[in-house]
């Protein structure tokens, strides 16, 4: 996968609040396509780092690019050319369906035209087109994850960031979520993904795991566990991030 | 043995929809007791029962021995009950939130120190701090702390572990297993599966119902699941094939591997020849057993 073009590449990248390091000194790349996994105990710095990639703060030091953008210089065309989707805020739940992915998709600059076009298609391969009158408050949060990754795509970003998208929701569900993200990437989206179920890191291409500000691992599912011994990547993490001086 | 939690056919109804429907079952004395069940289940509305902010339509419940309608002034000082939403105020310190929720029940922080020490730890160096500027996992320390205050009999804890990491949820089941050997009764939901395991016992509760009540090992023993596991190179293509092939009821995503239920028609070797077939060749498909996480899943599909 890394072999690809990188759509995200950072070099040193450093946030620093004052004496307190929240990001020390990470360096790695995406590649287009990839399902990336960005693990990492509570308090190690991800949201941080996420923050950072997404256009919404600036590093202290150290540089990078997404979607062929600099972070440093060019925040406003990096926040066009991404998607950004949480489990804690994405939808109104007083507007329908359909005003939501209109809201969505005209702040991202779309055509009503182009927003027709598009959300049909959302529609039809969902399978949500009964929906489209509902108030996002009346639909099941089965549904309310879909059409919040919709929302957080109908612009077709390059990359789409999802920061715990499965927080707090059953077994049954998170699998349905992934096979929405599954068939994103097989589309030539990148997905960079935050989640504290590790057994959706073995989802991912690669993944890495911060610990204390650093990425202490970046591998494969399957590389990693043949390095740390481990039958599962839940193993890989318990042994990487146990270690944690920082408590979050 | 008396029980901590009586539930008689509880009903609760919102409108036409029935957030519970005449659940029934009981939490012994002293123990972990999970309730396991996908969103909008009716767990929160129980706990809303439970903890007396909710009465119910019908049927009846006790905590501690009290009754939810009758009692229920002593009975909300008999339990600690940590939400689904962080209950702190933001806007107080760790050492104010403490207190408050101390002068609440008519307590004092010291009387029940010794209680909620191991837990209060690390929050115990910088008592001036705002709940507001907690992280997560600080905050949630600092709420259990403040629902164990005043020395409850029985804890409510309502997914006390959403969005915390693996590292801090094991040490968070650390924490209750040395509250369960003082003897506190423990009523926790959970969506972390490898949690539900870890409880005494577990109710499994869907659209209102309760399915099941058991220990989490003999529910997946007498509901027999029997799966397969699969795996390939290619998994999304794997995921998608097995799919229409006879036999299959189910196939899902299972860490490293894909999971299979399957009935009669299922046969293994014409499973494999049709995944050839398909250009799967490195496809491989073998039996398993399933676990708490597999019977969720079947469960929720019904």
């Amino acid at each position: 996968m890394k072999e690809k073009e990188p759509i995200i590449s950072v070099c040193n990248l450093t946030k620093k609040f004052g004496n307190f390091t929240a990001v020390d000194n990470i360096t790695f790349e995406v590649g287009k396509g990839e399902i990336f996994g960005f693990l990492g105990a509570n308090g190690a710095g991800k949201t941080t780092a996420i923050r950072m990639l997404c256009g919404l703060s600036f590093p202290t030091s150290g540089s990078g690019t997404v979607a062929g953008y600099d972070i440093m210089s060019q925040a406003e065309e990096i926040k066009r050319h991404i998607g950004y989707m949480s489990q804690k805020f994405s939808l109104y739940q007083d507007l329908t369906v359909w005003e939501n992915l209109k809201l969505f998709s005209t702040i991202y600059g779309m055509t009503d035209r182009e927003i027709k076009i598009k959300a049909d298609m959302v529609f039809t391969t969902l399978g949500m087109a009964d929906m489209r009158n509902a108030l996002v408050k009346e639909i099941p949060l089965g549904w309310k994850q879909k059409l919040a990754f919709a929302a957080a795509t109908m612009h077709s970003p390059d990359v789409v960031f999802l920061d715990e998208p499965t927080g707090g929701v059953d077994p049954a569900t998170r699998r349905r979520f992934w096979e929405m993200i599954y068939q994103a990437s097989s589309q030539g989206m990148t997905i960079f993904v935050t989640t504290h179920y590790l057994d959706e890191a073995e989802y991912c291409h690669r993944v890495s795991i911060m610990v204390d500000g650093h990425i202490r691992a970046l591998d494969s599912p399957a590389m990693l566990k043949k390095q740390y011994h481990a039958a599962t990547m839940d193993e890989v993490f318990r042994i990487i991030a146990q270690g944690a001086q920082r408590t979050d | 043995m008396n029980n901590a939690i009586e539930i008689r056919n509880i009903t609760k109804r919102f409108g036409n929809l029935a957030a519970l429907d005449n659940v029934t079952f009981s939490v012994p004395d002293g123990s972990v007791f999970g309730l396991i069940g996908p969103d909008g289940a009716g767990k929160t509305t129980l706990y809303s029962i439970l903890a007396t902010l909710l009465a119910p339509d019908s049927g009846r419940a006790t905590v501690a021995g009290l009754d939810v309608i009758k009692d229920f002034k002593r009975l909300r000082s008999a339990i600690g009950y940590m939400p689904e939403r962080f209950s702190l105020y933001p806007d107080l310190t760790v050492s104010e939130n403490l207190h408050f929720f101390a002068s609440l029940f008519g307590v004092r922080v010291e009387d029940n120190f010794d209680l909620i020490a191991p837990i209060f730890g690390q929050l115990a160096k910088f008592p001036h701090r705002m709940a507001a500027a907690l992280s997560g996992g600080m905050k949630q320390k600092l709420a259990l702390s403040c629902a164990l205050i005043h020395r409850p009999k029985v804890l409510l804890l309502d997914e006390p572990t959403t969005g915390v990491d693996a590292v801090s949820r094991s040490e968070f089941w650390e924490m209750l297993a040395t509250l369960k050997q003082k003897g506190i009764t423990i009523l926790v939901s959970t969506s972390y599966m490898d949690e539900a395991e870890r409880c005494d016992r577990i109710a499994l509760i869907n659209k209102g119902h309760i399915l099941d009540v058991d220990a989490p090992g003999k529910l997946v023993d007498k509901t027999g699941i029997d799966i397969y596991n699969a795996s390939a190179r290619e998994m999304y293509p794997l995921l998608q094939a097995i799919r229409n092939i006879d036999g299959v009821k189910d196939c899902y995503t299972f860490g490293a591997t894909l999971h299979l239920a399957t009935d009669k028609n299922f046969n293994l070797e014409n499973a494999i020849g049709r995944l050839r077939q398909e250009g799967l060749t490195d496809a491989r498909i073998y039996p398993a057993k399933g676990n708490i996480e597999d019977l969720f899943i079947k469960l929720a599909k019904e």
